[in-house]
């Protein structure tokens, strides 16, 4: 009976000495996974300030205006001005297509709209 | 196991048949047995104790040798630290109100040289010296062929560059890792922003700090790793702030003018849309101060908050706003403005005679000198010293920028009569642009006191009550009198219901006394008058507007006033003001309930650092 638990005891020792074995280089192995991933994210988020840098860089106001005068035949883009605000009460919407007499399908409310 | 009999049959009967006691034999017997069990336990007692021995002594060779092992290496910081630490060690980034980016932060190299590893330095010198065209060989050969160990060459190069002093295949040129501040919009808010430049400086990093603007006075918390990244988002807008650099250009162009300056605040959170300073300069390439001179022909000297300007008639507004919330008078009482008008041994006139009395409203309207000492002179001279400390003119002004403190105003040490009459238009006290955008904030405010802030979104205890609500909205009735029928009509865009007051003071000779032609021309004004939002400050420095038939003239109401007007109504659509229009447009009844399409939800959004 004794030698039994002793056995036991013994199995139970090694079984866990390989379950901490298993772990620890699980561990050591998910580590230098993440030890990756945050290099990679440090080089993405890098890469991201580039980028965004670039892109504040090409939409700085300057080149904007740049462009709008070199496109004005076809943008025709000035400042807006007062005048060019109005309410919604003051515009007269054409009346909407009259309903369709048979019920064919239902048609898109978005095309009837101005 | 065998076990040995106590009593074993045979010597029993051979020691009976002796004539022998048979105990004895089991005396013997037991006494054999009882020393054996001893031996048995004394065994293994000491069994356990030699493996309890050899446990310690396992146990203390362990600790030992990885004591030994610790104490004989190089001590490294755990690894997850280490790298989420490195992500964040950037410096903030800058942010407008609306996120769009003022200034970054890039990555690009130095290079620098081990003259002692050089293979062949004159040849080195030579293909850097081409490289960057501004070194020089000579010095470089010098440098190379020396006995120095190390030596800086540039502090920042471009990926092309790099690759060209790869290509030299020296080893002894090497390149370190920078990271950069970029400002994308170039000068556009220049002033604001200020600049930056290296700190301590190593071959794998560099400190980058501020030098100037908000990012010197914002530096610590801009480098505070427990942000998290999170960009500092200043009040200023880049639409308008590029809206009002626009225009201030071509209006300083057009009027001849030195320099010009232009402040846009928000009237009731103090917050500064757009501030400008022309000439400005590219932060990205800070120029170098002045050292000797005037420090105000420095592009780096922004007027709008350093400079110290008489500003002349914008501050009439003042008195009468204060003896109007004193009750001494109204808007409609008769003040006498019989010029000139003399104040111990001197004269103070005006700029046309108005005859023998003004309404208070006409002292604004027609910018009266005389009848407004006559206001101020009622009011008396502490009075007059209170409110205008309480409306700030007296201190520098707490905007966050440490450009601040340089833009103390000049204000007299004593008060006898003469100065207590100038000041009330304007003159003998010296503030900047800033003050006035702030003072003229408050009336616009209904008489609460505001502070100018740079900073987006802050929560700010409530200003102090300097002047009653009534008192200030009079005050902006009848700023709102000197655009429709004043000095300022130019101003009068429409929609915008602009109110202000028109300022031209001669400018201080450095020597004393004042220059004839040269002044300092300023619009105050604050729109729309029904219920002021915004506060609007332009100032042009030494003018000149022509007004046809080769007459020219430098009063402001010529050359500030446009200037001010172009901007308003370049700025208010932008602000997302609605216009006031008197024009009545026909309402039409909807004939069908339109569908609105929802907003869609931004799902792309750009956030800074994160």
């Amino acid at each position: 009976m004794r030698s039994i638990a002793y056995l036991a005891c013994v199995l139970v020792v090694m079984a866990l000495a390989f379950w901490a074995y298993r772990e620890n280089y699980a561990t050591q192995a998910s580590m230098g996974e993440m030890s990756q991933v945050r290099r990679e994210i440090a080089g993405l988020r890098e890469e991201l300030g580039v980028l965004r840098a670039e892109w504040a860089y090409l939409n700085r106001p300057e080149r904007l205006r740049q462009l709008v005068d070199l496109n004005f035949e076809r943008l025709q883009l000035v400042p807006v001005e007062a005048g060019q605000f109005i309410d919604l009460d003051h515009i007269d919407y054409p009346k909407p297509p009259p309903p369709p007499e048979l019920e064919l399908e239902p048609v898109n409310s978005e095309e009837q709209q101005p | 196991m065998i076990r040995t009999p106590l009593r074993p049959l045979a010597r029993i009967l051979r020691a009976r048949d002796r004539g022998e006691d048979p105990d004895d034999i089991e005396a013997e017997n037991r006494r054999r047995r009882h020393a054996e069990i001893q031996d048995r336990a004394r065994r293994r007692a000491e069994g356990r104790l030699v493996l309890m021995a050899s446990c310690f002594v396992l146990a203390f060779a362990t600790v030992g040798v990885r004591m030994g092992a610790l104490a004989s290496s190089q001590p490294s910081e755990p690894q997850a630290q280490v790298l989420s630490g490195q992500i964040m060690s950037q410096r903030a980034d800058i942010t407008d109100r609306r996120g769009r980016v003022l200034a970054t932060n890039l990555l690009t190299h130095s290079v620098y040289a081990h003259p002692h590893q050089m293979v062949d330095p004159v040849a080195t010198a030579q293909g850097l010296a081409r490289i960057f065209p501004d070194l020089d060989v000579e010095r470089l050969t010098r440098d190379f062929t020396g006995d120095r160990k190390f030596m800086w060459i540039k502090r920042k190069i471009s990926p092309e560059q790099m690759q060209a002093v790869h290509d030299l295949g020296e080893p002894g040129l090497l390149f370190g890792p920078r990271e950069m501040r970029i400002y994308p919009n170039g000068d556009i808010a220049s002033h604001i922003l200020g600049g930056s430049g290296f700190g301590n400086e190593g071959v794998n990093s560099a400190e980058v700090i501020g030098v100037a603007g908000v990012e010197k006075a914002f530096d610590a918390w801009l480098r505070d790793p427990s942000n998290e990244g999170a960009p500092l988002a200043l009040s200023v807008d880049l639409t308008l702030q590029q809206a009002m650099e626009d225009v201030l250009a071509s209006g300083m162009n057009v009027m001849n003018a030195k320099g010009a300056t232009g402040i846009l605040m928000e009237v009731a959170s103090g917050e500064i849309l757009a501030m400008a300073s022309l000439p400005d300069f590219d932060p990205n390439d800070r120029p170098r101060p002045l050292l000797k001179g005037d420090p105000s022909d420095s592009p780096l000297f922004n007027r709008a908050v350093q400079g110290q300007y008489e500003l002349g008639s914008t501050f009439k507004i003042f008195p009468v706003a204060q003896a109007l919330d004193l009750g001494l008078i109204n808007p409609a009482s008769g003040i006498n403005a019989q010029a000139p008008m003399r104040i111990g041994k001197f004269l103070i006139n005006d700029f046309h005679n108005y005859g023998r009395e003004l309404s208070a409203t006409d002292v604004i309207v027609k910018s009266s000198n005389v009848a407004t000492v006559r206001i101020a002179q009622m009011i008396g001279v502490e009075r007059q010293k209170d409110f205008l400390e309480k409306l700030g003119l007296f201190v520098p002004t707490s905007i966050e920028m440490v450009e601040a403190p340089t833009g103390q105003p000049l204000v007299p040490q004593r008060w006898p009569a003469v100065t207590a009459a100038t000041v009330s238009f304007g003159h003998g006290l010296a503030a900047s642009p800033l003050h006035l955008a702030a003072a003229y904030a408050t009336i616009a405010n209904g008489g609460k006191r505001v502070t100018p802030t740079l900073v987006h979104g802050r929560q700010r205890p409530e200003g102090e009550q300097v002047l009653s609500p009534r008192a200030a909205a009079m005050s902006v009735d009848m700023l709102r009198q000197v655009v429709t029928r004043g000095t300022a009509r130019s101003a009068d865009v429409p929609g915008y219901e602009v109110a202000g007051k028109t300022g031209t003071a001669d400018k201080p000779r450095a020597s004393g006394g004042y220059y004839k032609n040269k002044v300092i021309a300023t619009f105050a004004s604050t729109f729309p008058a029904s219920n002021p939002k915004y506060v609007l400050i332009v100032a042009l420095d030494e003018p000149t507007a022509a007004i046809g038939a080769g007459a020219e003239s430098r009063t402001a109401g010529h050359t500030a006033v446009p200037v001010a007007a172009e901007l308003i109504r370049r700025v208010g659509p932008l602000l997302g003001l609605e216009p006031v229009i008197d024009e009545k447009l026909p309402t039409i009844a909807a004939r069908f309930e339109p569908r609105v399409e929802p907003g869609e939800a931004p799902e792309i959004k750009l956030v800074a650092n994160q």
